[in-house]
């Protein structure tokens, strides 16, 4: 490093671009990204409607609940199973806008609407639901034709292998995400989450959701005997949703980490801006 | 259904609608002025329309509600809404049994009926183990028996122009007495009873007694209890205000409650 010659600067290479989400795929992630976030507002308002989870067949308020969010004269508690914890503040007492001590469950600033109202809650929920599941159907179709499920879904052997998931487990908890062309492909990790969602846990709200409709009911009744009776299926529509607010905020985070311009761009427009290669350093 | 809640989204709705959203008003208040807006609610209500309508298609309209039996039963069948009605005249009722109450089968018929307790034990019976749903979220099963509303309905010639049944309850909410209605695929429902005894016994005051409907494809508000009028209507539209039941009109629940 001792020579004298001026250092010439090493010509920063054009950045590669590549085509990595479709229409169909840029589309549907927006209109999802919008419904998710009102079905679970809206089903934090019927939640609070009745802020006890049961499983089985039935379950009312003189029945074992596993989970409760309530309040006692001067706080507020969420109960799970024996174990309880104050939440004063946030569940089950908390402050609204306006200074007014409220003892709903979920807050206000988390439900639609902002006031207690079961039925709008339920509008919201019930339209909403509608988009999720065409959309979810439309997509699901889309994948198989266009060869996006087979191309990039697609979990090949080699990646199966518990050598290669540990090596991406790590390599993100490094938060060394992939560069180059391997950034252009989804890894092990992006796989899994993504088929997780798309064909489980989606699939797994709207079933549960529609295993709480007595007319669906009587149309389906092998729904009650797939989940155990309406109130389970109710739970489990409830732990499902805060799996798939989990994957979201983990999803966000990747966003931000990762490179949000370039990110939230090749979601707009499609294009995506390969990260250079790292600089070998001996 | 056990709340009562002001027409607070009447009132925004009329001072402004959307046009709040774009004011200075805060998010949350934001957000709020959206869901009162008059054209968003008619976007929301597509979605009770949907729902009738692909249910009336995908379900048979005989299609059983799941009966279940006596092991399934709830220890303590919960009651809602109202569970003593208000006056001297029901508490009347009460001191003497129900022995003067009666139910008037009246409107579109060729028959009117004036029916006692004692004519609708006398019916045919149907016993039924179903499960009770509240819009809240909450389940109870419980057994039911009474006379299938189809038999009441038979006795007394529902005419061909009949599209609904109303069903006039005893109990008064706020400033007006329960109401609820359901179409004639629902009203000839096999399990569609007038149900005046719970779990073997006669049915007790905080579930409706004598006498409430149990029309077990739909969520619990539409069971109307402490019923004494059942009429046959070709239109809603002279109902209360029109959209066929107490909290229909007053809170905007769906009048298609299959989900």
């Amino acid at each position: 490093m001792a020579e004298a010659e001026t250092p010439v600067a090493p010509e920063k290479p054009a950045p590669v671009r590549v085509y990595r989400h479709r229409l169909p795929a840029r589309i549907w992630h927006w209109v999802n990204a919008v419904t998710l976030l009102i079905l679970l507002m809206s089903g934090l308002m019927i939640f609070n409607a009745h802020p006890r989870l049961y499983w089985g067949e039935y379950g009312a308020n003189f029945d074992r609940a596993w989970l409760v969010i309530g309040s006692t004269p001067d706080s507020g508690y969420l109960r799970v199973g024996d174990y309880r914890v104050d939440t004063t503040g946030v569940l089950g007492r908390w402050t609204d806008a306006e200074g007014a001590e409220k003892t709903w469950a979920f807050p206000g600033w988390a439900t639609i609407p902002t006031s207690y109202s079961l039925a709008d809650g339920r509008r919201w929920h019930l339209l909403f639901a509608w988009v999720l599941s065409i959309g979810l159907t439309l997509y699901m179709v889309w994948t198989l034709l266009s060869g996006h499920l087979r191309k990039d879904l697609h979990v090949r052997r080699a990646e199966w292998s518990p050598r290669h998931i540990w090596h991406d487990m790590k390599e993100h908890a490094r938060l060394r995400f992939p560069r180059g062309q391997a950034a252009a492909r989804y890894g092990i990790l992006q796989k899994l989450s993504y088929i997780g969602v798309i064909f489980i846990l989606l699939p797994l709200m709207i079933a549960t959701g529609l295993t709480m409709s007595p007319g669906m009911n009587a149309a389906w009744p092998w729904l009650l005997d797939i989940f155990g009776g309406r109130q389970s299926a109710r739970s489990i529509h409830f732990i499902a949703a805060w799996a798939l607010v989990l994957f979201v905020l983990v999803h966000i985070a990747m966003v931000l980490l990762a490179g949000p311009v370039n990110e939230l761009r090749s979601m707009v427009t499609g294009w995506f801006r390969l990260p250079p290669e790292r600089e070998e350093r001996a | 259904m056990s709340e009562i809640i002001l027409p607070r989204r009447q009132l925004i709705a009329r001072a402004g609608g959307l046009a709040a959203a774009a004011g200075a008003l805060p998010l949350l208040s934001g957000c709020d002025a959206i869901n009162d807006a008059p054209a968003v609610r008619k976007i929301l209500s597509m979605g009770e329309e949907m729902n009738r309508a692909s249910q009336r298609a995908l379900i048979d309209r005989n299609a059983l509600a799941r009966e279940f039996s006596r092991a399934d039963l709830s220890p303590y069948f919960r009651p809602n809404g109202t569970r003593l009605p208000a006056g001297a005249a029901y508490a009347a009722h009460v001191a003497r049994g129900f022995a003067d109450w009666r139910v008037n089968v009246t409107g579109l018929v060729a028959r009117p009926l004036s029916l006692s307790m004692t004519d609708i034990r006398a019916m045919p019976q149907r016993t039924q183990i179903t499960r009770h749903d509240c819009v809240e979220g909450w389940s109870a099963i419980g057994q039911w028996t009474g006379p299938q509303l189809s038999d009441i309905l038979a006795a007394a010639g529902v005419k061909d122009r009949a599209r609904y049944i109303v069903f006039r309850c005893a109990d008064r909410l706020g400033d007006a007495l329960y109401y609820e209605s359901c179409d004639m695929v629902d009203a000839l429902h096999p399990q569609t009873i007038m149900a005046w005894a719970l779990n073997g016994a006669v049915l007790p005051i905080a579930n409706g007694a004598p006498l409430r409907l149990r029309i077990e494809r739909q969520l619990g508000y539409k069971h109307a209890k402490y019923v004494n009028a059942i009429e046959a209507v070709a239109s809603l539209d002279q109902i209360g205000a029109g959209k066929g039941g107490y909290w229909e009109d007053r809170i905007d629940y769906e009048w298609y409650a299959g989900i």
